[in-house]
């Protein structure tokens, strides 16, 4: 599948594992905030990458330490109109200093890419493939802001 | 008044292409009514009960004679030849079509005017003191501060999507004209023992369902920290206000539920990380300042007597300038007043030939601006007593002149069952039905200051819980009953109205307003207003009356 990063059109090459799907051998993989904490002494030893995927009600605090060993941050929409994520990708971003890529994931909408990339959110997955092209479209929205933001 | 640069144009002319290709997509069923919902909402745009409702921005109510031209022809063309004013200085229309908004937002966008985040869970026009730059009593003029959060506010990426609506406001007098703490962020402007002119924060206050005065977060607050400390409070509640429940999701059941001190550590917390990254420089503001500038005042403005002999020879002319002009800064000026509570027109609708004639006046006799007020009038900020009986005759003759403001006929009104989807009852039939039991002027005169404020439901869009009379509208098995409460201020000694006792049905609630007045009547001390009368007897003196043959 497709996703949108860095406003390139790139393949996906990361699987979110479910707290009761055993790990896999190989891949890059994301895991939910509980099981990264619980288990990250033996995820980090595995050959691929490990991920985190965020929910809005998420302590992003309990990552600080670990930003370096994270390779993705995917921030989780149960619902569209969930604004935490938004403050929490400016947080990982300015406050906490992360660099790794953070993707949008779950029930959002192409609307709101560019509030989300000015936040510092720089990859977008969409399940259904028509939202990618409106979504890289959105981007371009508005060539003009007012606040200082991470972009 | 702040003039638009070539950015803040190109904003909202993309922010009309970008509303114009959602609608395309929700009337081809691309998008889904939920999700067009979200993002109309931040337009301004909400379906009611005949047609959909569109709130147009008047930020901090300031207005000039080209917008006020603009709103009449957009209310020609797209509605029904009028439109109305709201309690946030806003204008709203009832009756545009839904495949032509994207056309009336393009137009708006020719004068300057948009309707950006006027409704939704985001950051709303801020709002301000009607008399800013004109009223004796100003520490300093408000508006640049306003100007400032306009912008800041509009399009914040973090801030789109807030638990609930957030509203803010900005006085920079010592009386508060603006309800300051009943928004969910005062700003008042304040002097402190150093002489230094800075911010005092209130966060918390509201109204709708749980009235909530603002508490202080911050005693003083220096100018260049306005934005990261708003940032940090906005932060806060993004991160932690409720959404569980659309009735507690508001930043005062925050504050209340963290407690004042723990919250504003929180605050705190976060803006000594951020302050030192956004600095609001004095170049910045005072490159703001420069918008504001005062009109060129006619220096010989208060060399006149026509203003007495005037007053003196015509009685209609003399109520109408002690109820509908107040003082001035400038000698030989006065503000004026335009009343949108005439008799038998609902409070706060214009018609475009209203809108154009004031449009008219404004250029003529007070610098080409006008002023929208939290309680549903317009300003003529500056206009010479010299030109007074001028204007007073124009507005006359265009029913603009009621000499009521500040009175019992002066009511906050919402659009209520007639045009809204959420009231429970209607408020234009009630506010006419007052109106023809109060037609009096002499005894309306005589009744003084009293602000009369009434809502269609809950949610208490006309503040009523702060009016000195609140009526509030509720639906009982399916008809439309009215709880009334006594009391309520939204000015510097803030208080929420007291309920009266059990509702009273339709039929019964101009009869019991004017019982309330007569037993105020009977009660006062001299030259005592209403809402002191209130305060010193209780509630029950009213009790007794109001409810005596239950």
């Amino acid at each position: 599948m497709q996703i949108i990063k860095d406003r390139q059109l790139v393949e996906n090459t990361w699987t979110f594992i479910a707290d009761d799907t055993p790990l896999p051998e190989n891949g890059d993989i994301t895991v939910t905030l509980a099981r990264w904490l619980a288990d990250k002494e033996q995820l980090v030893k595995r050959s691929s990458q490990t991920g985190v995927r965020l929910i809005p009600s998420d302590q992003i605090e309990s990552l600080t330490d670990d930003l370096s060993k994270i390779g993705v941050i995917e921030l989780n929409f149960p619902i569209f109109g969930d604004g935490r994520l938004f403050s929490q990708a400016r947080l990982l971003r300015s406050r906490d200093g992360y660099q790794g890529e953070i993707r949008a994931v779950g029930d959002y909408l192409p609307d709101q890419v560019f509030y989300l990339a000015r936040v510092g959110v720089n990859a977008f997955e969409f399940s259904d493939p028509n939202h990618i092209q409106e979504a890289l479209a959105a981007m371009n929205n508005f060539s003009v802001r007012y606040q200082a933001s991470t972009n | 008044m702040y003039q638009y640069n070539k950015q803040d144009q190109t904003l909202i002319e993309e922010r009309v292409n970008e509303f114009r290709g959602q609608t395309q997509r929700f009337l081809s069923g691309e998008l889904g009514p939920d999700q067009f919902r979200a993002l109309r909402l931040m337009n301004g745009l909400y379906v009611q009960t005949h047609a959909p409702m569109l709130r147009v921005a008047v930020p901090y109510g300031l207005l000039s004679s080209k917008q006020l031209r603009k709103l009449a022809s957009v209310a020609r063309d797209y509605d029904r030849g009028y439109c109305h004013f709201t309690t946030r200085q806003n204008v709203q229309y009832n009756w545009p079509e839904l495949s032509r908004v994207p056309d009336l937002l393009a137009e708006l966008a020719t004068v300057q005017m948009h309707a950006i985040q006027t409704s939704g869970n985001c950051l709303r026009n801020t709002t301000s003191d009607p008399l800013a730059g004109i009223c004796k009593d100003e520490i300093e003029d408000p508006r640049p501060y306003c100007e400032i959060i306009r912008q800041w506010t509009t399009l914040h990426p973090e801030f789109a999507y807030l638990p609930r609506k957030f509203k803010i406001a900005v006085s920079g007098a010592t009386h508060d004209r603006a309800a300051v703490q009943f928004h969910d962020i005062g700003v008042y402007l304040v002097k402190n023992e150093a002489g230094e002119i800075g911010f005092r924060v209130l966060a918390g206050g509201g109204l709708g369902r749980t009235p909530i005065i603002g508490q202080t977060v911050r005693l003083f607050l220096e100018k260049q920290h306005l934005l990261s400390y708003l940032e940090a409070i906005l932060r806060v509640y993004n991160l932690f206000g409720r959404r569980d429940n659309k009735y507690k999701a508001r930043i005062k059941i925050l504050v209340k539920e963290t407690g004042l001190e723990k919250f504003t550590a929180m605050v705190e917390r976060e803006w000594l990380r951020i302050k030192e990254d956004m600095i609001l420089s004095n170049e910045r503001i005072e490159e703001i300042k420069a918008q504001f500038l005062p009109p060129a005042y006619d220096p010989s403005a208060a060399i006149d007597n026509t203003l007495t002999a005037q007053l003196a020879g015509n009685s209609d002319f003399t109520k109408w300038f002690k109820y509908n002009t107040v003082e001035h800064k400038i000698a030989g000026y006065r503000g004026v007043y335009v009343s949108l509570k005439a008799p038998d027109s609902p409070p706060g609708d214009m018609t475009d030939k209203q809108l154009e004639a004031v449009a008219d006046l404004a250029d003529q006799y007070s610098f080409g601006e006008i002023r929208s007020t939290h309680r549903q009038n317009l300003v003529l900020a500056d206009v010479k007593q010299a030109d007074l009986f001028t204007v007073w005759q124009q507005l006359n003759a265009i029913k603009l002149a009621t000499p009521n403001i500040g009175t019992v006929t002066d009511m906050i009104c919402c659009p209520g069952l007639d045009f809204c989807s959420l009231a429970n009852a209607g408020s234009i039939g009630v506010a006419k039905e007052l109106n023809e039991a109060l037609d009096d002027l002499d005894y309306i005169h005589d009744i003084g200051e009293i602000k009369i404020n009434m809502s269609g439901c809950m949610n208490g869009c006309a503040h009523q819980s702060v009016g000195h009379i609140g009526i509030l509208g509720v639906d009982k098995h399916g008809e439309e009953w009215y709880q009334i409460t006594l009391g309520g201020s939204s000015e510097n000694e803030a208080a929420i109205g007291e309920r009266l006792g059990p509702s009273v049905p339709k039929d019964q609630i101009t009869s019991t307003i004017t019982t309330i007045l007569d037993v105020y009547i009977k009660q006062r001390l001299e030259d005592e207003a209403f809402l002191e009368t209130v305060k010193r007897v209780g509630l029950e003196p009213f009790k007794e009356r109001v409810y005596a043959n239950h």
